[in-house]
């Protein structure tokens, strides 16, 4: 059982959280944008070994935050709130 | 000197002590130079390695493994072997491995105990059994031996079952697979090794890639922890790591590496014949030879790389093992662990030339990579050897997430791999 | 083996307590405070189990969790359970104990016969033989006797296991020495501390290895220390395991209560861990060292000194160090002749009174049948015995060191693995750490585990104290006869020579080849010999050859430990209506959909109900619990254009007031969820998703508001469970509500369909959606959950003049589907996009940007040959189609599935069958007549628009 930092609930296990993707994967909008660049978005993943930097939520409050970890150790470096002005259009 | 094994064979070596067995597979240095070189030494790299060296009359090749051949997925998993899949694509193709395994102990002259007692996928409610009726119907159409199980059908092949009607989740019937069995997962990749060795395959244990040689946009061979190899073609099956050497060539894939925890309990005697799954409880379970019962579950909540079991699935896991068969509550849990599996957007394996041209793919296996590597090994084969698909690896490119024809199981069917 | 009960002595057993139980039929006598191991051995019994492969007979190895042979099944006063350790199971007055693996028992094996064979079937010779002319011939033969215990199919379980968490500064693990010393000083500094051991008192080798401690006996100083670890507020747990460490430090335990409770499980989540689980003596390799009456040197002193039982008359022990030499003289003090084997010659400690010692001298092989009857030693001697206990030295138990990732370094010195770079938050003292040292030595290091100084509070070891020599006797490769190494598993050295033979030289590779370890003691007494013999044969040292990875369990776990009260609905809850005991007494039967337990119908004779409630549903007026729809309510500066962007329709330009039916996409362009948007002011929306899909939409929802929207922009709150939602439909709808007196206009031209009105009912609120799913006029109204009943109760009272029904879902289904309504997961599958199902307004029109735009215009969103929405007509006369058949074509000889039923039904309206179907090219192809393939039956049917039933939608005002 891995222990996980809400930034808004504190520490609380992992059973209460949910994996949302890899943080810094822009939704390119718009008609035009080219098969292959809506299929990068959609579906090509870093998926690193080691440091990786991750959108989860915590479904018992329901906040996306940004978890940065280790994908080996498990080792949990930082848990930030997601910044939505980054985020935002 | 005993090469052949058979029963003869065996009396012959008791007689004078087992000191004339040959080693099942060589272990020489690598050359500097191959036709063709496959990452991976797991059951899809092996089996990849034979089919080149038999059916292509390639054998100045090399498989590359960074540990222990079978030391992957391979020795991981919980050995089921089927092909019950709802769409054309993905009964070609799994039905492919099911036949060459049913071959397979002939073939490669090393019993890999396919044990086909069946497998049956318990339906919950009238909705499920609909949706069972049509995947057996999709099965039957395909050529899939796939039966719709009436609950007294479930209770004749697994009496142990929880048939309570006021259970969690009772038992409406079930889709049957005749057919569909276990293997001993670590014969598989010690039978394929032992042939292909005898091929002329060389087998290199310990040897980890830890870059690609590109040379003019292609992809020419390999950086290893046992110096470099050159070689114009690369074949990767290396399930749980593929996204690690990708991005060593250069390239993305449609991936998440995710831990799928196994386990199996004491050994007891006979009490399950044949594999169940049900998708309540999404508990996979069967019992084998020796005795123990089998236990495969749900994915952990974490993308992961550390191949260690885990404290909430497993209690997941075994409370629903507990509601399928309540008599196993006298059971103990004698070994927990994991295995680090590709999972890919629609579940269904990648197989055919990457972004870097020269090296081939065989991966995203998801969780059900075992039953398919007498297929995955035909098919990365055939691949390294003509540079081409065939029609039954076409539909499994990695183009298919550019063209949107995901070949998604679970979408038309309901039932995950 | 002469083994008995002496007159006097045994410091855990009771003898004012007698017990009696049976093994293999047979009664045995005992004491409270006795093992079944302990008991055995106190009447004699030699053989007690057989082995997995070869059935060789087998007796009592060990006194502890590392026992790999006295194994049995247990049945009677406690809970059933197969393969429990006769070693750690008390003795429990009117249990049955069975021997594992062995007909009719034990002492005689019917299949006792396969030894005879061995030669020809040494490891893994499966993987050599049983392909001709198939393995299914063989297979069920080999199933038949493999297996150790037998599970009893009648087995009812005797309650759910407790679970209990718990957060502590520090967990000790091992109530030895090392572990009592850490635990107390942490305790006396002010930690809350946890003390754990797996045997049933604490202690460790204290409680039976000569030793005194501040002066005092070692008896008097553990209950001493046990009480100030109490005293200052710590838990210390006897018959409790540490299992395992899992990620962020998190410990299992699993208590054993030893009186027919199932046993507890323990999720501790310590600060820090301090590992001092001691060590395992290990066998010494000779030939036929597996017979019964050879037993671990520690062993025998443990039996004599806790149980009070002499394990034999005449006794040989052997060793490669110094731990032997106590157990020697304790034997021979207890009346034992004893002759000590000690494979060294020199730097040897001081040799006990009444011990004959041999020294420089190995045993070559041991001699008996059934049991033991002597030993010969490497010079040719024989000696006669009884009893051989053997030290073959220690291994320490690093187990749970390993687990947390911990590396292990190797001691030449010590002849073992030991932990290497510390682990975060992990410490190991005494002989897990060290191996066998002096006791002070194990002191130090319990000090420096908790960050203690050596101070007055570190106990002292004040008494002589043994010192712990040893010398590494591994086997050797082309011994003579048959030299075991697993012996629950029946593994030989001659075993793993073969698999260094065939190139199975991978420490995994031996072990899977073999199945070295891989029995239910996991290697703890096997797994170093195999490994070193492993190294002597290639060529390599101990370390270069490596250890197996160790899993969790540390000892075998009952799955029921795991489970706790997760059981039926406890595991995996429904979710309930609001007023389902109205339900109850209306005579509903309930089914689960969707994860809500809801009335399929009313009545027990299912078809009839449902057909009955369908049809009079059209001709007066129904009344129907819709309350599982979601109503997920969207507020905010931007909410309106957060639901354009949701929604493949555009939302925006609703009028408040109003509501709109669409579509849900997921990013690939799938249809997610269908359902009405409701706008109740300018800036304030309710989705209506599906039942089912509330949780997934609400988290959708939250994630692009999140990500896209911003906090201050949008706020959503999911609002499902706090309302009811009980809908009134059919052509007397309006007439029933009437009635209710809600205080709103229901005219027409004031609540037109798909507008919603505001009343009251009683004193509560309540709102009127006039939307329809059964294709006739209707209103659904939401009410607070707690007052539903009333409503719903006053309902009733007003539909009696109207002969109003009350439908279940399965009545529901019928009535949309004689409409052509969809149910998003039934009728539509993971590849359907909204113009499959006739939308294609704003794939082709709208300008904005939406969830999953972008995925319908892929290679395969554009296709022609998409499955599509269609109706489904049989001919008059016949039966319904059924769902999950496939429409099929014919290609070249082979038949090709085109799509499939998704929903068929017989309607009572029309007095035919109606089907819906997703047909390859279907909206094209209304008036085909295609082939319907189920479960190989062929039938015909033609392809119709997915409307059945009042096309023009005239009962939607009527």
């Amino acid at each position: 059982m891995q222990l996980f930092h809400c930034p808004f609930c504190g520490q609380r296990d992992e059973t209460e959280f949910h994996f949302g993707g890899e943080a810094g994967n822009i939704r390119p909008d718009g008609a035009d944008v080219t098969s292959e660049r809506w299929a990068s978005y959609l579906y090509l993943r870093d998926n690193p070994k080691g440091a990786v930097r991750e959108v989860w939520v915590h479904m018992t409050c329901g906040e996306f935050f940004v978890m940065a970890r280790d994908s080996v150790s498990h080792h949990v470096a930082s848990t930030t709130s997601l910044d939505c002005a980054e985020h935002a259009q | 000197m005993t090469r052949r094994y058979s029963a003869l064979s065996l009396i012959k070596e008791g007689l004078a002590g087992q000191k004339g067995w040959q080693p099942a597979w060589r272990s020489p240095e690598p050359k500097k130079n191959y036709d063709a070189v496959i990452i991976g030494g797991g059951g899809h790299g092996l089996a990849t390695a034979y089919y080149l060296a038999r059916t292509h009359g390639i054998s100045n090749i090399a498989v590359l493994e960074k540990g222990w051949i079978g030391g992957g997925n391979t020795g991981r998993n919980t050995t089921v072997v089927r092909s019950n899949y709802y769409y054309p694509e993905s009964v070609a193709i799994y039905g492919l491995a099911h036949r060459l395994y049913e071959g397979l102990s002939k073939e490669l002259n090393y019993n890999v105990m396919l044990s086909q007692r069946g497998m049956v996928f318990l339906c919950h409610s009238i909705g499920e059994m609909e949706i069972g009726a049509r995947t057996v119907n999709a099965m039957q159409i395909n050529g899939v031996d796939a039966e719709m199980f009436s609950v007294d059908d479930v209770r004749r092949v697994a009496p142990a079952l929880n048939f309570a009607p006021d259970a969690r989740y009772p038992v409406f019937g079930g889709v049957w697979q005749g057919r569909a069995g276990t293997a001993r997962h670590d014969a598989v990749a010690w039978g394929y090794a032992r042939a292909a060795s005898a091929l002329g395959v060389d087998i290199i244990q310990n040897c980890e890639v830890s870059d690609f040689i590109i040379e003019g946009g292609r992809c020419r061979g390999v950086q290893t922890s046992r110096g470099t190899i050159r070689t114009d073609r690369i074949g990767m099956a290396v399930a749980g790591h593929s996204s690690v050497l990708a991005a060593k060539a250069g390239f993305r894939l449609p991936i998440n590496s995710y831990a799928l925890q196994a386990c199996v309990s004491e050994p007891v005697k006979p009490i399950l014949d044949t594999v169940v799954l049900s998708p309540g409880t999404g508990v996979y379970v069967s019992q084998s030879d020796k005795g123990e019962i089998v236990i495969g579950g749900a994915l952990d909540r974490t993308p992961s790389y550390g191949q260690r079991g885990n404290l909430p699935t497993l209690e997941n896991v075994i409370s629903g093992l507990l509601e399928m068969f309540p008599a196993f509550g006298q059971l103990k849990l004698m070994r927990q662990w994991a295995g680090i599996v590709d999972v890919v957007p629609d579940s269904s394996p990648i197989i055919g030339e990457s972004p870097l041209p020269g090296l081939f793919l065989n991966c995203g296996w998801g969780t059900g990579g075992f039953k398919a590597i007498p297929a995955g090994g035909t098919l990365l084969a055939n691949l390294l050897a003509t540079g081409k698909h065939n029609d039954i690896s076409r539909p499994f490119d990695l183009d298919r997430f550019v063209t949107g024809r995901l070949l998604d199981e679970a979408a038309g069917s309901g039932i995950a791999h | 083996m002469t083994a008995m009960r002496l007159a006097s002595g045994g410091s855990a057993i009771d003898r004012a307590r007698p017990v009696t139980f049976s093994f293999d039929g047979r009664t045995v006598s005992g004491f409270a405070g006795d093992t079944i191991a302990s008991a055995l051995l106190a009447n004699d019994v030699a053989v007690v189990a057989r082995s997995f492969k070869y059935h060789r007979p087998r007796g009592i190895w060990g006194a502890g969790v590392e026992e790999p042979n006295a194994l049995v099944d247990v049945s009677g006063s406690v809970a059933v359970t197969p393969n429990t350790r006769a070693t750690t199971e008390p003795a429990v007055e009117g249990m049955a104990a069975r021997s594992v693996n062995a007909q009719p028992n034990a002492a005689s094996d019917r299949n006792a016969f396969i030894d005879r064979f061995a030669r020809f079937i040494p490891a893994a010779f499966y993987y050599k033989t049983f392909m001709w002319p198939d393995w299914h011939l063989f297979e069920p033969r080999i199933r038949a006797v493999a297996g150790l215990g037998a599970v009893d199919r009648d087995w009812q379980s005797p309650g759910p296991a407790d679970q209990l968490n718990r957060h502590c500064d520090l967990l000790v693990v091992g109530a030895g020495p090392a572990g009592l010393a850490a635990a107390r000083l942490a305790a006396t500094a002010g930690q809350s501390v946890m003390l754990v051991d797996d045997q049933p008192a604490p202690g460790g080798s204290l409680r039976h290895r000569a030793s005194e401690i501040d002066g005092k006996p070692a008896s008097l100083w553990i209950d001493e220390t046990v009480a100030a670890i109490a005293q200052h507020g710590g838990l210390v747990l006897s018959s409790t395991t540490a299992f395992g460490i899992y990620d962020h430090n998190l410990v299992g335990l699993n208590q054993r209560h030893g009186d027919g409770r199932p046993d507890t499980l323990w999720r501790v989540r310590p600060r820090r861990i301090v590992l001092a689980a001691g060590a395992i003596e290990r066998p010494l390799p000779f030939a036929n060292n597996d017979l019964p009456g050879i037993m671990s040197a520690d062993a025998a002193l443990s039996y004599l000194r806790r149980h009070a039982v002499l394990v034999g008359k005449r006794v040989v022990v052997a060793t490669n160090n110094d731990s032997a030499y106590e157990v020697a003289g304790a034997l021979a003090g207890a009346g034992a002749d004893v002759t000590l084997i000690d494979m060294r010659k020199d730097a040897l400690p001081r040799l006990p009174g009444g011990v004959r010692l041999v020294a420089g001298r190995l045993i070559a092989s041991a001699r008996g049948k059934m049991r033991v009857e002597g030993v010969t030693l490497d010079d040719g001697t024989l000696l006669d015995a009884d009893c051989v206990a053997v030290s073959g030295g220690w291994t320490p138990t690093i187990h749970l060191f390993c687990q947390a990732r911990g590396k292990l370094a190797w001691s030449e010195q010590r002849a073992a693995f030991l932990p290497g770079d510390p682990v975060e938050g992990i410490a190991v003292a005494g002989a897990a750490a060290t191996g066998i040292v002096p006791l002070s030595e194990a002191f130090e290091s319990a000090a420096s585990a908790v960050a203690a100084d050596a101070n007055e509070a570190t106990p002292r070891s004040t008494g002589a104290e043994a010192t712990g020599g040893v010398m590494a006797a591994w086997p050797i490769p082309g011994a003579k006869g048959r030299v075991w190494i697993d012996y629950q598993n029946d593994v030989t050295a001659k075993d793993v020579e073969l698999a260094a033979r065939e190139n199975f030289i991978s420490v995994e590779h031996l072990k899977r080849y073999t199945t070295l370890g891989m029995a239910t003691d996991q290697g703890k007494t096997s797994n170093l010999a195999g490994l070193a013999l492993m190294g002597a044969v290639t060529g390599r040292t101990v370390p270069e050859v490596g250890t197996t990875t160790y899993r969790p369990p540390f000892t075998p776990v009952p799955l029921a430990s795991f489970v706790g009260v997760r059981t039926g609905e406890l595991m995996s809850p429904v979710r309930r209506l609001p007023i389902e005991n109205a339900h109850r007494q209306q005579g509903a039967v309930f089914q689960e959909y969707g994860g809500w337990l809801r009335p399929a119908h009313y009545g027990a004779d299912a078809d009839r109900a449902i057909q009955d409630e369908a049809r009079r549903a059209r001709q007066s007026v129904a009344l129907f619990d819709g309350s599982t729809l979601g109503k997920i309510e969207v507020m905010g500066p931007k909410a309106a254009e957060f639901v354009d962007f949701i929604y493949y329709n555009t939302m925006s330009t609703l009028k408040p007031g109003r509501c709109r039916y669409g579509f849900m996409l997921s990013e690939n362009g799938v249809v997610f969820d269908d359902g009405i948007l409701v706008r109740l002011g300018v800036n304030r929306f309710v989705v209506s998703c599906s039942s089912s899909h509330v949780a997934s939409v609400h988290a959708r929802l939250e994630e692009w508001r999140q990500d896209r929207f911003g906090r201050d922009a949008v706020y959503i709150h999911n609002a499902t469970a706090e309302m009811a939602t009980l809908t009134v439909s059919g052509p007397n709808s309006r007439t029933l509500l009437s009635a209710l007196d809600l205080g709103l206009s229901l005219d027409d031209a004031e609540l037109p369909h798909m507008a919603i009105g505001e009343g009251r009912f009683e004193q509560d609120p309540v709102r009127v959606a006039r939307v329809s799913f059964t294709g006739d006029r209707s209103y659904e109204v939401s009410i607070r959950a707690d007052r539903a009943e009333r409503l719903w109760a006053r309902m009733h009272e007003a539909g009696k003049a109207l002969d109003a029904v009350t439908i279940g879902l399965e009545a529901l289904m019928i009535l949309r589907a004689e409409k052509g309504y969809i149910v998003i997961g039934k009728d539509t599958d993971g590849t359907t996009m909204p113009h499959d199902l006739g939308v294609e307004g704003p794939r082709s029109k709208r300008a904005g940007e939406y969830v999953g735009r972008r995925s319908l215009f892929t290679d395969v969103a554009v296709s022609g040959s998409r499955q599509q929405l269609v109706g489904l007509a049989v001919a008059p006369g016949e039966q319904a189609l059924a769902t999950g058949a496939h429409g099929i074509t014919r290609e070249g000889g082979r038949i090709k599935s085109q799509g499939f039923v998704t929903s068929s039904y017989f309607s009572p309206t029309l007095d035919r069958p109606i089907a819906l179907g997703l047909i390859e090219r279907g909206a094209s192809r209304h008036g085909e007549t295609i082939d319907i393939q189920h479960l190989g039956m062929l039938r015909r049917a033609t392809i119709t628009a997915p409307c059945a039933f009042d096309a023009s939608g005239a009962r939607l005002n009527a």
